[in-house]
C-alpha cells in the first residue's frame, strides 16, 4: 500500500510530510529525520534496565524503507540520533552494516543534539551544528532563525491528542506555523509530549496545525481541536502547588 | 489441653469445639491441615491454639508461627483478636504484625528480635525472604497459618505465597502448613495448594453451622427491566436496616456504593448511623468505620468486597445483597458475614436491580440451598510472578539452580512447570533473556566456579524491594478537601473528564472539582443540583459464573418452575416466549430486528460480561467483512448486542466458533488488552518500574514505554519470555474464551435465529443501556480517521463503543 504523504509548504520551501515521521525536501533531494535515539536500550541496559535490545535495528529498518521509497540523494539527521555519547560506539556490528549501507551512495548528515553533542565516531557521514538548506535552517533545537528564515527542528517528540467522546487517538506528529516546522521522534522507543504542552505550545505564536501520523497517511488537525493529556495539569493547576 | 487453656474456655463457658480439638491433634502429628469452617466458627483461634500451647508448655527464642493473610487489615484485627488469650492467660508468647504499613524501626526491631508469631501479607513475607538472614530469621518456624486462602489461591497473587511457601518449606523443613477457608466447591484442589504432600496433608471440616435464610426483596410496583444499580429498591433496603440492629449493605461496584449510599441517606429521616465502604476510600476512613461497627455503633454499612473478608463482627443480623451476587460462592462468603453465632441462622436478602437479576438472584438462591458452588479456576504458573521470585531468591544470597527449580515445583501453580521454562525465566532475570546475547556485560546474575548463582548487579536489590507484587494498579489520584484530610483515592482517567466546577460523588459525599494542587484533586463540599458524575473503576467486576449462568438457562426452559417468581417477571417471560422464544439450555438465541434505521442482533449467550465483551469485538469484525458496516456494541452478563447499517444474512455462519481461531488471535495480538497485560507482566517480572507514590512520573508513561517495548519484541522476539507470559496470562484471564469457546461449540448446529418486526422484551434491557456504560475507546487508525472526518464535517456519528478494560 502506498503512504499518503502531506504536502505542506515551508518556508517557501515545497515538502512532503510522511506517514513514518520522515519529512521530504523536493528541492535537493533530501530526507530529514528526526531523533532516531539509536541504542536507547543499550543505554537503559548500562543502568540496570534491560531492555529489548532490538530498538536500533527496528529504527534502522523503518528509516530503511523510507530511503528505499524516497530515494534522496541527502539524508539529515536533525540532531540525537544517538541516545547519549557511547551510543555511537556501542552499535552491533549489524547494526554498524546497516547504517553504512543506508549511507552508501548520498550524502549523510548528522546535526549534533543535546543527546549527542560530539560527531559519531567512525561513521560515515559529516557532523554539523546545523544546516541552512534554500530558505529553511535545519537544527536540533528548535531556536528561531538569526536571518528570519523558517525552521525546522526536532528535540521535542511532539505528539496529538485527539477525543471525541469515550473514543481517542494519540499519535506522533508534526507541527507547524508558518516559522516552525517541528518533526515527531522516529526512533523505537521514543515516548512523545502533548503539542498542548507549555514547551511546545508556547513555540508558535498563535495557531499551529497537527499532522497526526497514521498508519498510511496523515492526518492535518487544527490545533483547535486538540486535547491536552489528562489530567490537564496546566488549566486546573491551583496557588501555592 | 493445657490448664490455663482449659480453664480460660470454661471461664467464658466455652468448650472447645470438635474442629478446634482436631487442629490440636494434627499439629502433634505434625500434619499440614486445611480448616473449611464458616465464618463465626471460631476458625482463627482453632488455627492459632496449637502453636499457642506448644509455646506455653516450651516457650523457645525465636519466630514459631508465620501468620499470613490477603489483607493488610485483617492482620491488625488478627492481632488484636490474638492478645485476649495470651494476656488473659498471661502466656509467655510475643506477637508483631509486619505489613507495609508497619514503621521502619518497628521493622528493625522485629528482625534483630523475632516475635513467637508474625502477622503478616504475602508481598511482605515474599520481601522478608529476600533478606540474607532469612535461613536464621525463619529457620525455627514450626507453623505457617495462611488464613482465607480460598480467597488469594486463585489469583496471581496466590501464585506469588505458593513460591513463598516453597521457599518457607526449604528453611523450615519442621513447619507445618495450616489453611483457613471458608467453603470451597473443591477442597481437595486447595489443599494441594496447600500442601505438596498428600501423605502429610489431611482436611477439617467443621460444622458448617444452621442453613442461612435468604429472601429476595421485590419491589411493590413493576420489576425495572433495566440497569444494575437498584437504586428503585432503596427505601425497601432502608426499612430492612430499620427492622434490625446491624445491617451490611453490599453491592457490586464502588459507583454503585456511592450511588446507593446517597439514596439512603436522601431517605434516612431516622437519621440511622448507615456508612460507607470501599477500597478507594482513605485507610483511616476505612478503619473509622470498622472500629464503629466493631463497636456497634452503625447501623448499616454499604460496602463493596472490600468486607467479603474480614473479622467477625458478631452483632451483623442481616446481610443484604444489592444487584446480582454474580456467583454463589460470593454470595455464601457475603452472607457469612451475618450472625456469628453457629446456631442460628444468617439472614440475608437479596435485591435483584432487573428482570434478568431477579432469574439470577433466584438461581444463586437455590444454589446456596442445594449448597452448590462455582468451581475456582486453578492458579496459573504465572512465569512473570516466577521472574519477581526469582530475583527475590537472588537478593537473599547465591543459589543452585537445579536446587531451586525443585523446589519451585513444589509450588503447587508450578508444579508442571518444565525446565526450559525455568531456564528462560532465569536468563531473563540475569540479562533479559534475549536471543541476541547483546547484554552479557550488563547481566545481573552470574554462574560462578561453584555453580552458584549470583548478584553481580546490587542495583536490583533495590529495585526488587520497591516491585514486590502482582497487582498493577491504574493512576490514581488522591483526593483532598480543601487544605484539609484526603477522602481517598479516584482514577487519573475519571479526573480528566472533570473541569473545575464540575460536581461528582465520592466518599459518601457531592464534592466540587476545583483544581489540582501538588499532583492532589482539590475538592470542595457541593450543593445539590445537576447531576454529579460517578467516579468509575476499571475492573472490579466480577462476570457472571458458569454455574449460575447454567441455572439461570435451565430456568428459562422450564416454566413450570416460575412460580416462584414475582408476576411481573412471569409475564415478561410470557410475552417474550409469545414475541420470540425462550431458548432450550443447548440452544443459542439470536433476535434480529430493524430499529431507528439500524439493524440489531441480540444473542443470549449467558457467558458473562467479559465472554460477551469479547464475542462483541469478533462479532463487529465478521460484520465488517460481510460489509453489513456495525456501529457498536453492548454486553451485559446475559446477552450481546450489536447495530449496524445493513443486515446479516447469514447469522449462524456469524456465530461459528471457528471465529475463535483465527478472529481472536489476529485480534488479540493487536488489542490493548494483551499490551495492558504486557504492561502489568513487564512490571511484575522486574522490566519496568512500578510507580511509587508521589513520584512524578506518572502511569501513563510506564503505558507508553511499555507499549513500545511491546511492539519491538512482538517483531524481533515474539517467543520472549514476556511475551509468552503475557499470552499465557490474556489465556487464562480469559478463562472467558474458553468458556465462551466451550458453549458456541455446545450449540452448533443449535442457534435459534429469530427474525423480529421489533424489539423483544429480553432485548429491552440491554438495548436500554447502549450509550449509558463506562466505555474507554479504542485507539485504531479507523477512530482517527472518523475523528478528523468528523472535525472537519462538524457532524458527529453515532458513538462506536469500543472495548472495556475486563
Amino acid at each position: 500500500m502506498e503512504a499518503a504523504s502531506a504536502s505542506l509548504e515551508h518556508g517557501g520551501e515545497a515538502m512532503r510530510l510522511d506517514p513514518s515521521g520522515v519529512l521530504w525536501l523536493e528541492a535537493g533531494a533530501t530526507l530529514v529525520v528526526a531523533d532516531l535515539h539509536l541504542e536507547k536500550g543499550s543505554a537503559f541496559a548500562r543502568r540496570g534496565t534491560l531492555l529489548p535490545p532490538y530498538d536500533t535495528a527496528r529504527t534502522l529498518r523503518r528509516l530503511g524503507w523510507a530511503i528505499e521509497r524516497y530515494r534522496p540523494r541527502v539524508v539529515v539527521s536533525l540532531g540525537d540520533a544517538f541516545h547519549d555519547r557511547a551510543g555511537a560506539a556501542g552499535l552491533t556490528a549489524d547494526d554498524r552494516r546497516e547504517l553504512a549501507a543506508l549511507a552508501a551512495g548520498r550524502t549523510w548528515l548528522w546535526i549534533r543534539g543535546n543527546h549527542d553533542p560530539d560527531p559519531p565516531r567512525g561513521l560515515a557521514g559529516e557532523s554539523l551544528p546545523s544546516l541552512a538548506l534554500g530558505r529553511l535552517q535545519l537544527r536540533h533545537l528548535p531556536d528561531p532563525a538569526d536571518d528570519g528564515a523558517a525552521v525546522v527542528a526536532g528535540h521535542l517528540h511532539p505528539k496529538a491528542r485527539l477525543v471525541q467522546g469515550p473514543r481517542k487517538a494519540i499519535r506522533p506528529c508534526f507541527a507547524a506555523d508558518a516559522q516552525l516546522l517541528l518533526l515527531p521522534a522516529f526512533g523505537a522507543y521514543t515516548g512523545g509530549l502533548n503539542v498542548l504542552d507549555p514547551a511546545i505550545r508556547g513555540l508558535f505564536r498563535s495557531g499551529f496545525t497537527a499532522f497526526m501520523l497514521g498508519r498510511s497517511r496523515v492526518y492535518r488537525v487544527d490545533h483547535r481541536h486538540l486535547h491536552p493529556d489528562p489530567p490537564d495539569w496546566r488549566r486546573y493547576r491551583l496557588e501555592g502547588g | 489441653m493445657p490448664e490455663p487453656f482449659r480453664h480460660w474456655f470454661a471461664a467464658r463457658g466455652w468448650q472447645a469445639r470438635p474442629h478446634q480439638l482436631a487442629m490440636l491433634g494434627a499439629a502433634e502429628a505434625g500434619r499440614d491441615t486445611l480448616l473449611i469452617a464458616p465464618t463465626g466458627g471460631g476458625k482463627t483461634l482453632a488455627g492459632f491454639l496449637p502453636s499457642l500451647v506448644e509455646l506455653t508448655r516450651a516457650p523457645t527464642p525465636g519466630l514459631h508461627t508465620l501468620y499470613v493473610s490477603p489483607l493488610k487489615a485483617l492482620t491488625t484485627d488478627i492481632a488484636r483478636n490474638l492478645a485476649t488469650p495470651i494476656e488473659e492467660m498471661a502466656l509467655p508468647v510475643s506477637f508483631a504484625v509486619r505489613t507495609g504499613d508497619t514503621p521502619a524501626n518497628r521493622r528493625r526491631r522485629q528482625r534483630t528480635q523475632p516475635p513467637h508469631i508474625l502477622l503478616t501479607t504475602p508481598e511482605s513475607l515474599a520481601l522478608l525472604l529476600s533478606y540474607e538472614d532469612a535461613p536464621a530469621y525463619f529457620g525455627k518456624l514450626r507453623c505457617v497459618i495462611l488464613d482465607e486462602l480460598h480467597s488469594i489461591a486463585e489469583s496471581k497473587r496466590g501464585a506469588l505465597l505458593a513460591l513463598g511457601m516453597a521457599r518457607l518449606r526449604g528453611l523450615a523443613p519442621a513447619a507445618r502448613f495450616v489453611g483457613l477457608s471458608a467453603t470451597v466447591a473443591d477442597p481437595p484442589q486447595l489443599l494441594r495448594f496447600l500442601s505438596p504432600d498428600d501423605e502429610r496433608s489431611h482436611i477439617v471440616e467443621a460444622d458448617p453451622g444452621a442453613d442461612p435464610l435468604i429472601e429476595i426483596e421485590l419491589p411493590d410496583g413493576r420489576m425495572p427491566w433495566a440497569g444494575h444499580i437498584a437504586l428503585y429498591a432503596a427505601e425497601a433496603v432502608y426499612r430492612r436496616i430499620q427492622a434490625v440492629r446491624t445491617a451490611l449493605v453490599f453491592v457490586n461496584t464502588r459507583a454503585q456504593a456511592e450511588l446507593f449510599f446517597a439514596a439512603l441517606w436522601r431517605i434516612n429521616d431516622a437519621n440511622l448511623a448507615i456508612a460507607l465502604h470501599h477500597g478507594s476510600l482513605a485507610t483511616e476512613q476505612r478503619r473509622k468505620v470498622e472500629a464503629a461497627m466493631a463497636a456497634g455503633a452503625l447501623r448499616a454499612v454499604v460496602c463493596t468486597s472490600s468486607l467479603d473478608l474480614g473479622i467477625d463482627w458478631g452483632d451483623v443480623d442481616l446481610v443484604v445483597q444489592v444487584g446480582a451476587p454474580k456467583g454463589s460462592s460470593r454470595l455464601l462468603q457475603r452472607i457469612g458475614r451475618a450472625n456469628h453465632r453457629l446456631d442460628e441462622a444468617s439472614r440475608a436478602v437479596l435485591v435483584p436491580a432487573n428482570r434478568f437479576e431477579v432469574l439470577e438472584c433466584r438461581a444463586a438462591l437455590d444454589a446456596v440451598r442445594a449448597g452448590t458452588l462455582d468451581g475456582a479456576p486453578q492458579v496459573q504458573p504465572a512465569l512473570d510472578v516466577l521472574a519477581q521470585h526469582l530475583t527475590g531468591v537472588a537478593c537473599s544470597g547465591p543459589f543452585d539452580a537445579d536446587a531451586l527449580f525443585d523446589e519451585v515445583r513444589l509450588a503447587q501453580p508450578y508444579a508442571g512447570l518444565c525446565r526450559a521454562d525455568f531456564d528462560a525465566v532465569l536468563a531473563f532475570v540475569a540479562t533479559g533473556g534475549y536471543a541476541l546475547g547483546q547484554y552479557e556485560r550488563y547481566r545481573r546474575l552470574a554462574r560462578g566456579a561453584d555453580g552458584l548463582w549470583r548478584l553481580t548487579d546490587r542495583r536490583l536489590v533495590r529495585s526488587y524491594r520497591m516491585n514486590i507484587g502482582t497487582i498493577v494498579e491504574a493512576p490514581v489520584m488522591r483526593v483532598k478537601l480543601g487544605r484539609g484530610r484526603s477522602l481517598g483515592e479516584i482514577e487519573e482517567y475519571f479526573v480528566s473528564l472533570l473541569t473545575p466546577g464540575d460536581t461528582f460523588l465520592f466518599a459518601g459525599r457531592l464534592l466540587a472539582f476545583e483544581g489540582i494542587r501538588n499532583n492532589e484533586v482539590i475538592a470542595s463540599p457541593a450543593k445539590n443540583g445537576g447531576e454529579p458524575k460517578i467516579p468509575a473503576y476499571a475492573g472490579g467486576r466480577l462476570p457472571l459464573s458458569t454455574h449460575l449462568a447454567d441455572r439461570v438457562r435451565a430456568m428459562l426452559a422450564h416454566p413450570e418452575g416460575w412460580d416462584a417468581l414475582p408476576e411481573s417477571v412471569r409475564e415478561w417471560l410470557d410475552i417474550q416466549r409469545r414475541c420470540s422464544i425462550l431458548p432450550a439450555p443447548d440452544e443459542l438465541l439470536v433476535e434480529s430486528f430493524w430499529r431507528g434505521g439500524r439493524h440489531y442482533l441480540v444473542a443470549y449467550s449467558f457467558v458473562g460480561r467479559n465472554a460477551h465483551q469479547t464475542l462483541g469485538m469478533l462479532l463487529t469484525r465478521r460484520l465488517e467483512r460481510i460489509g453489513a458496516r456495525p456501529l457498536g456494541f453492548v454486553a451485559s452478563d446475559y446477552c450481546i448486542a450489536t447495530w449496524s447499517l445493513g443486515d446479516c444474512p447469514d447469522v449462524a455462519a456469524l456465530f461459528d466458533v471457528d471465529m475463535l481461531g483465527d478472529d481472536l488471535e489476529a485480534w488479540t495480538a493487536e488489542s490493548s488488552m494483551l499490551k495492558r497485560i504486557f504492561r502489568n507482566c513487564a512490571v511484575v517480572a522486574g522490566l519496568i518500574e512500578r510507580r511509587q507514590p508521589g513520584q512524578e512520573k506518572t502511569g501513563r508513561q510506564v503505558t507508553f514505554n511499555a507499549d513500545l517495548i511491546y511492539d519491538v519484541l512482538r517483531k524481533y522476539e515474539p517467543d520472549h519470555v514476556l511475551l509468552r507470559a503475557a499470552r499465557l496470562e490474556a489465556a487464562a484471564s480469559l478463562t472467558d474464551v474458553r468458556r465462551l469457546a466451550d458453549f458456541l461449540t455446545s450449540v452448533e448446529g443449535r442457534i435459534r435465529h429469530q427474525k423480529l418486526d421489533r424489539i423483544s422484551p429480553f432485548a429491552v434491557s440491554i438495548i436500554a443501556t447502549i450509550g449509558r456504560e463506562f466505555v474507554p475507546g479504542a485507539e485504531g487508525d479507523e477512530t482517527l480517521d472518523e475523528l478528523t472526518a468528523a472535525l472537519v464535517a462538524e457532524a458527529l456519528a453515532d458513538p462506536l463503543t469500543g472495548e472495556v478494560p475486563a
